[in-house]
């Protein structure tokens, strides 16, 4: 059986602009992915853990208050300290082409900005996960 | 140290990938469960269904907070459909479920149903094993919002939570077959709306036959009604009352045992089952030309009944 792609979708912070990550949701949903919505205000905190207990390829965020520059690199810490570094995060938002320059060498995957079609998140996504999965010794 | 290493020592981490192992029947999967099958065996399993947007999930959230809060640890099952068109889903069970992200010891899954009917997801019933043999001393599987029909919930639980809301109809639409038979608690949710006393009160006069009817046998369950408003936490603690005098009631009368034994004895027979499924389809795909005897009966030089029968037969599998 072919494995499925996982992708968290998550609104951090007090943002609560949600129609673009409802689109992005339905869209993923028609694309074949598994996705878990947990809902607005969320923080880093209950972001990675909930990443974890998901055990999901991808963590998506929707950032629309302009605290990008916080909210990414707090996700990638969290996710590195947990040990759960494999998943990846990407995301989109109103965010300045130099921020979204400085998040990618931090380690963030692709950031999509208004005007992005979903079609190219699906496409990345489909791309990139299958590189980032690597068999695990289990016992 | 390898991931079951860290599984024994409790990390979650490990614990969600070797959900996915298993979910996913990935290579072994199989052997995987027989070794932890010794670790299983402790957890208490509460089962809560009902229709769409009764309310599971908050009612879900509220019980994990009560047993964290008397230290017990918890594990839960969230189930959402998987569309049939796309096999994709949208799984938004957590979205109820806020606050329980940081309380210590709880740990959710989300599972898509993908394919499966009965409400719960194929591999449902293995997952409980994982979440059982890490040391969860509850888990809680919530089932994708059932009609009347869905109801492997029942099969995989000790105690079974119905949860129905004012506006799920009256009590002929629960007196039909299904739901109604498997409840060993009722919930009736969003209790301050209109109708919720005159459900409840119907709910009672019909369960009243049902208690008569078990009462002939010498043990009696109340099969209580419960009215509650999950989301503000009105009712829980009477609820959990119930949950644990069910715990206790199955207990004493050997009827956990029952239900434990009648689990494992369905078990054994589904594997059985499944995999004598796959070598017969492997022994059809070698050295059964099908296409071939399509064309016969077709043609009315052979019949389906006697080619099944020839190809048992010549396969020696019967």
């Amino acid at each position: 059986m072919e494995r499925k792609i996982r992708v968290l979708l998550a609104k951090p912070g007090l943002d609560g602009h949600d129609r673009g990550i409802k689109v992005i949701a339905s869209a993923f949903r028609d694309a074949g992915f598994e996705v878990i919505y947990t809902g607005l205000r969320q923080t880093p905190e209950m972001i990675a853990e909930a990443a974890i207990q998901e055990d999901v390829d991808a963590i998506g965020m929707s950032v629309l208050s302009g605290a990008h520059m916080t909210l990414f690199p707090v996700v990638l810490n969290l996710l590195r300290e947990k040990k759960a570094e494999h998943i990846l995060l990407f995301g989109g938002g109103i965010i300045p082409e130099e921020d979204i320059e400085k998040l990618e060498k931090m380690g963030v995957g692709k950031l999509f900005t208004p005007g992005a079609i979903t079609s190219e998140a699906i496409e990345y996504l489909k791309e990139e996960i299958p590189k980032r999965r690597k068999e695990e010794k289990l016992f | 140290m390898t991931l079951f290493e860290r599984f024994q020592k409790k990390d979650p981490v490990a614990l969600s990938k070797f959900i996915t192992y298993v979910e996913n029947q990935s290579k072994d999967y199989e052997k995987f469960l027989s070794r932890i099958y010794p670790m299983t065996g402790k957890a208490y399993r509460i089962g809560m269904t009902g229709p769409p947007g009764s309310g599971k999930s908050t009612l879900t959230d509220k019980l994990a907070q009560k047993l964290s809060s008397q230290d017990r640890t918890v594990g839960i099952i969230a189930v959402d459909p998987t569309s049939p068109f796309t096999g994709g889903a949208l799984l938004g069970d957590r979205i109820r479920m806020q606050a329980l992200s940081s309380v210590k010891d709880v740990f959710i899954r989300s599972m898509a149903s993908r394919g499966s009917k009965g409400g719960l997801a194929k591999t449902t019933k293995e997952v409980i094993l994982v979440l059982d043999a890490f040391g969860k001393d509850y888990i809680i599987i919530e089932t994708v919002g059932v009609g009347q029909v869905d109801l492997d919930v029942v099969d995989n639980c000790d105690t079974t939570l119905v949860v129905f809301t004012p506006e799920s109809g009256d009590a002929i639409q629960a007196m039909k077959a299904g739901l109604m038979e498997i409840a060993d608690i009722f919930v009736v949710n969003k209790a301050d709306r209109e109708g919720a006393s005159n459900l409840i009160y119907e709910l009672d006069s019909f369960l009243d036959l049902k208690r008569k009817k078990d009462n002939s046998f010498g043990k009696c369950w109340e099969y209580p009604v419960i009215s509650v408003q999950a989301t503000h936490n009105i009712g829980i603690d009477l609820l959990w009352k119930k949950i644990e005098e069910h715990k206790k009631f199955i207990q004493d009368n050997g009827i956990f045992e029952k239900k434990r034994k009648a689990q494992i004895k369905s078990e054994i027979k589904k594997l059985i089952e499944n995999r004598i499924k796959e070598i017969t389809e492997e022994k059809v795909k070698e050295s059964f030309d099908i296409e071939n005897i399509v064309e016969e009966v077709l043609a009315g030089k052979d019949d389906p009944y006697s080619a099944s029968e020839r190809f048992l037969r010549e396969a020696k599998l019967i």
